[in-house]
């Protein structure tokens, strides 16, 4: 069966309409089927109008994402409280040992995201990893340091990395390549992002399914729980009436 | 029995604003090689350049079937050339520049 290429993290500059259109248009050329572009709540609705038409142009399927960056456990659970239902994707950013525990347990969340590059604040360890292999939530690599740093950081950044995923894969959280980028000219194809992650020993099979597989399931999951027949996993509303 | 080198042939576009010739291209593409693999690993890949169109910004390299992983993900890191802002985009694999050329084609 052919893939349906995912970049779950695509960051175009949604008050500049030409940019936005042209990284839609460029991922559509790349083979991306869907993209999911992060918004705010206070998103304006012209803006997002604006970026699903452009999607449409190009026969792209968009997700909405909302990227929660909280400092306590405590502003995370409430965030997810209020926006949970609003967002087809919820990625935390996890700047905090704190925040990044309780993001793992919560089955609310979609992707942990680890934004640092200082291998002291990426707290994907073996506790961590355990918390969200029982949980729903997938780790989410943005390539887009990999491109932009050189030298040692990217070394230190690449060893993490290598670290993170070994140690994803030995408790079956799914991994997920993102681009992250805001650059048309940083864009690359899935199977170039694939290639990518071969710096951090992930085997191709692995990153194949990290830009498509295991993405998509996150949104067919997620797009299921939305819908307003969805009552619990495998059981919907197939008919309301008064002869039910 | 000596056992015959594979190869693979890979067709590129090059994506930037401005013109660039075949020597800023392979030395680009060399350049990221040895920064992420080393001396040693560049010399592995047997990267030869085969075809290179400036106007249609296209160009075909050669490299050993071993290396194929690290010369791809050395043409996707690749940012600048020349240190103008560019990409490189694989178009397709073959392994021989007939079929290449048939999948370009197609």
């Amino acid at each position: 069966m052919k893939k349906i290429y995912v970049d779950l993290h695509l960051c175009p500059d949604l008050r500049n309409p030409v940019q936005t259109s042209n990284m839609v248009g460029k991922a559509s050329r790349l083979g991306f089927r869907l993209i999911a572009v992060p918004l705010q709540p206070n998103t304006p609705e012209r803006e997002i109008e604006q970026l699903r038409t452009a999607c449409k142009d190009n026969r792209l399927d968009l997700a909405t994402r909302l990227d929660l960056r909280p400092r306590t456990p405590e502003e995370l659970v409430n965030n997810l409280r209020r926006f949970r239902r609003k967002f087809e994707i919820i990625a935390v950013m996890c700047d905090s040992k704190k925040v990044a525990r309780q993001a793992a347990k919560d089955r609310r969340v979609d992707l942990l995201n680890f934004p640092s590059i200082d291998f002291h604040y990426r707290h994907f360890d073996l506790a961590e990893a355990e918390l969200a292999s029982s949980a729903l939530a997938s780790v989410e690599i943005d390539m887009k340091p990999l491109l932009t740093l050189e030298g040692s950081a990217r070394t230190r950044l690449l060893s993490s990395l290598r670290r993170e995923t070994a140690t994803a894969q030995g408790f079956h959280v799914p991994v997920v390549l993102s681009s992250g980028i805001s650059n048309e000219l940083l864009m690359r194809k899935p199977q170039e992002l694939a290639a990518l992650s071969y710096l951090f020993d992930l085997d191709k099979t692995v990153a194949l399914d990290a830009v498509s597989k295991n993405p998509m399931a996150i949104v067919k999951r997620n797009r299921e729980k939305l819908d307003p027949r969805y009552v619990v996993p495998g059981i919907r509303v197939v008919r309301r009436g008064k002869d039910c | 029995m000596l056992k015959r080198a594979k190869r693979r042939y890979l067709a590129l576009e090059i994506d930037s604003q401005e013109p660039v010739s075949s020597q800023q291209f392979m030395d680009a593409l060399w350049k990221q090689v040895t920064k992420l693999y080393g001396e040693y690993g560049a010399s592995r890949t047997g990267l030869v350049l085969i075809d290179y169109e400036e106007g249609k910004r296209f160009a075909i390299v050669r490299v050993a079937l071993q290396t194929l992983d690290v010369v791809r993900t050395a043409l996707a890191s690749i940012t600048t050339i020349d240190s103008k802002p560019a990409a490189i985009l694989v178009i397709t694999v073959s392994g021989t520049i007939k079929s290449l050329c048939k999948k370009i084609e197609k």
